[in-house]
């Protein structure tokens, strides 16, 4: 196929990753913001949504209140905002358009349907009423276009390149969330046992749609080394970041049997696999959690750059 | 705008209101239908068609701004008596379009025999240097083709225009007809329609038939679609025939040319292509041969093209058999090349270029068209029966300027379809292109092609840019 088209299919799967990603940190923005009592802990809240989205520094250029309509109106549909669901639901569809050939008719509606949908329920400002329609709306979307990628594609070098963009994307959002919210987790003799630790716990689960399952595999008791465990290590949820990469793995070995041969990033897959899967949830905390996820973090870019250059995304 | 008094000939009804054989079926099916539920599919039409995408993007306006041309429900109707009669005039037409470009490149004999004044060539900028002596691939020109007609009368059809050069529109040819089947299956079995669904195998294999010499045998030719990309008006279709055919689609910034060949990037390194469906015009195929600045085509392609590498399709410089002085001559090169009468007439043409014609069209420019000879799309034209005394006169200004950068046609009275209507059917003026297709196999029509309508009651204009619409068109079977 070609290097441009491999990029789009890769961006396409990308942003609509990311565009429910987005969605799922508002809803837990706006729980928050709902269980607690005072505006300053609700603000903080929205504050620490626009810090793992990265768009805290643009946002404050422009705007300095911390409500909870200003900041998720500023995340799903602003127009100066290019990280806006809305935004990256339009790069969504334009890839999709670019690779029309590349993907089936079933894919292509559900991306098109998705975004037509988006961007008139967007149209004028949400409001606290109608933000859990938009953002249930957001994640449907999403999931159809993943159901229609199921169950239409080949299995082949498009998919294969689908599933890394998703994967990828995944793995980066997975991190940065436990990253914005690492100090949750560390040991403090203050938090122990009090009700706000619990709270803060949960909604971390809640950021990755992980409450249900790690409630489950738990029996209902919740430690912050479980959690992290849970969201790095689980190799069976599916937005842990092992899952991620054995997922990416396992799409570029799909590629490597196509292609017949394996390129760079194969090895720094590879690498980074192992280590992940090797390593356990003392030692991460042992080198500092967060030490830990900022390396993930970067890895994973340099991970995506080498599947850029050796696929020749671009000339 | 019809001209006053004349009554137009409507394709469905005859004077007496009556209807005609070709719509017979059709009516006694649409008679019995609830008119409230032929909304309701009207409007689910529409959003069928901004689901799927079949949209075209507005030149000059906001790049993200995506239009649907509407599509009317109702089909135009041919006959297969009328259809045969068609083919063999369009068969014929496209027969001589390519001679002509064939001898235009190299021994111009229509040029020393007098039949074709060199003056017809002068100011055509599509006629390429770069073609002179070379014969493309197979011996094909224009591999597609779409010829304008209007219909006039019971037994008249004439041909408005000739696409030699990327001729668009076959996209909706095809969704209108899956449209109409999603919509109102039982019509097909009720009446037989000839299929069109097979357009795209059928160039994809006509395209196949013309792999340049270096193409080395084994697997099938390498077929590409190059477009502009995402912002260009056809891009849909540009997509849609590409995934149709299973062809790749291909920017000029995916190829480069490597080794003789013309070659794409993928993601394992570069492979050439055999042959390309360009849908980038002439001027910016090649920054080395035209227009320096293009970044939509690829640098070095037309020598590549020259020294058998690659075939392109259509080939270039076809653009000067379509231009409006050449149309004039349409008549003359039929004859010269085929030794037959033509069977499809033209529409009367003066070319304000010679001074009797000029003093004829300035005495009549109120019952007109003037037209502009480089001229598409419906633009810069004047309307004569439409347009005001200013209008008129402002024009008229032009013409006396630079007479030979027009021509003048009567206003004819183009027949009428009926179109679904909030009143029910109502009479509207259509065009018809009919997509060719050639190959060293021979000539292959498909039987319809695209119906233009103009929604607007009363006015001439199909083009989708200024109120046209489309419709499907059947081909009845024996």
């Amino acid at each position: 196929m070609l290097g441009r088209a491999a990029n789009g299919v890769y961006w396409m799967n990308r942003y609509l990753e990311r565009a429910e990603n987005t969605a799922r940190l508002i809803d837990v923005g706006f729980y928050l913001a709902l269980t607690r009592g005072n505006k300053e802990s609700a603000d903080e809240e929205w504050r620490s949504v626009l810090t793992t989205t990265g768009q805290i520094e643009a946002y404050c250029k422009s705007h300095s209140d911390f409500s909870g309509p200003a900041v998720f109106n500023y995340l799903l549909r602003d127009k100066d905002n290019p990280g806006s669901v809305l935004q990256v639901m339009e790069n969504a569809r334009t890839n999709a358009r670019v690779v029309r050939t590349s993907i089936t008719n079933s894919v292509w509606e559900a991306t098109n349907e998705g975004w037509m949908t988006l961007r008139d329920l967007l149209a004028r400002p949400v409001r606290e009423t109608n933000l859990g329609e938009v953002l249930s709306t957001i994640r449907r979307q999403a999931m159809l276009v993943r159901g229609a990628l199921e169950g239409t594609m080949l299995r082949n070098e498009v998919f294969n390149f689908a599933r890394i963009g998703t994967f990828i994307e995944r793995a980066d959002n997975t991190a940065r969330i436990l990253d914005v919210k690492y100090y949750v987790l560390l040991p403090s003799v203050a938090w122990v046992g009090s009700s706000l630790d619990n709270v803060q716990w949960e909604t971390l689960l809640r950021s990755v749609a992980g409450n249900r399952a790690y409630t489950w595999l738990n029996a209902g008791s919740m430690d912050p080394k479980g959690i992290a465990r849970f969201l790095i290590l689980d190799g069976q949820f599916p937005r842990s970041l092992v899952f991620c990469y054995d997922k990416i793995r396992s799409n570029m070995a799909g590629l490597a049997k196509e292609y017949g041969h394996e390129v760079s990033a194969h090895e720094l897959l590879r690498d980074a696999g192992a280590k992940l899967h090797q390593i356990t949830i003392d030692e991460i905390f042992e080198g500092g959690l967060h030490e830990f996820l900022q390396q993930f973090i970067g890895k994973t870019i340099e991970i995506g750059s080498a599947i850029a250059a050796d696929y020749r995304f671009i000339e | 705008m019809s001209a006053v008094g004349v009554t137009n000939f409507d394709e469905m009804l005859k004077e007496d209101g009556s209807v005609r054989p070709a719509y017979a079926d059709f009516r006694d099916w649409y008679d019995f239908q609830d008119k409230a539920w032929l909304k309701r599919q009207d409007a689910e039409a529409e959003r069928f068609f901004r689901r799927i995408g079949i949209t075209f993007n507005v030149y000059g306006s906001d790049a993200a701004e995506e239009r649907l041309i509407p599509f009317d429900m109702i089909p135009r109707i041919i006959t297969a008596r009328e259809w045969r009669k068609l083919t063999r005039g369009i068969e014929q037409r496209v027969r001589a379009l390519n001679a002509f470009l064939q001898d235009l490149y190299h021994r111009q004999e229509i040029l020393r025999s007098g039949r074709l004044p060199v003056s017809a060539l002068k100011n055509n900028a599509a006629f390429l240097s770069q073609m002179i002596g070379f014969t493309p691939p197979g011996g094909v020109y224009t591999h597609i083709v779409g010829i304008d007609l209007v219909r006039t009368g019971p037994d008249e059809f004439m041909v408005l225009e000739d696409n030699a050069r990327t001729p668009s529109g076959v996209s909706y040819m095809l969704e209108n007809r899956e449209t109409m089947i999603a919509m109102f299956p039982e019509l097909f079995t009720k009446i037989p329609v000839r299929p069109v669904s097979d357009y795209p195998r059928r160039l994809a294999r006509s395209l196949r038939a013309c792999a340049p010499a270096a193409y080395s045998g084994g697997k099938l030719p390498v077929v590409a679609v190059l477009t502009p990309g995402i912002f260009n008006s056809a891009y849909f279709e540009h997509a849609f025939l590409a995934d149709q055919m299973g062809a790749e689609l291909v920017e000029g910034n995916d190829l480069r040319v490597m080794d003789g060949r013309v070659a794409m990037r993928t993601t394992t390194g570069y492979k050439a292509i055999d042959v390309i469906y360009r849908r980038v015009d002439d001027d910016f195929l090649d920054p080395l041969s035209f227009n320096p600045t293009s970044a939509l085509g690829v640098a070095g392609i037309m020598d590549v093209y020259r020294a058998g590498g690659v075939t392109i399709a259509n080939a270039p410089g076809t653009g000067v058999a379509d231009d409006k002085a050449i149309y004039s001559y349409m008549p003359d090169i039929v004859e010269f090349y085929t030794g037959e009468k033509p069977i499809l007439n033209n529409v009367p043409t003066w070319r304000c270029s010679e001074p009797d014609s000029l003093a004829y069209v300035l005495d009549n420019l109120q019952d007109l068209v003037v037209k502009e000879v480089h001229g598409s799309g419906g633009y810069g034209m004047l309307i004569g029966p439409t347009s005001s005394k200013k209008e008129i006169s402002a024009f008229e200004a032009k013409l006396r300027a630079r007479p030979d950068n027009y021509i003048a046609q009567p206003t004819l009275s183009l027949s009428t379809v009926p179109i679904f209507a909030d009143s029910g059917l109502a009479p509207r003026h259509v065009d018809l292109r009919p997509f060719v297709l050639v190959s060293p196999d021979g000539i292959d029509i498909t039987p319809g092609g695209l119906t233009r309508v103009a929604l607007k009651k009363g006015s001439l204009v199909v083009n989708s840019s200024q109120g046209g619409g489309t419709k499907d068109t059947w081909v009845l079977d024996e």
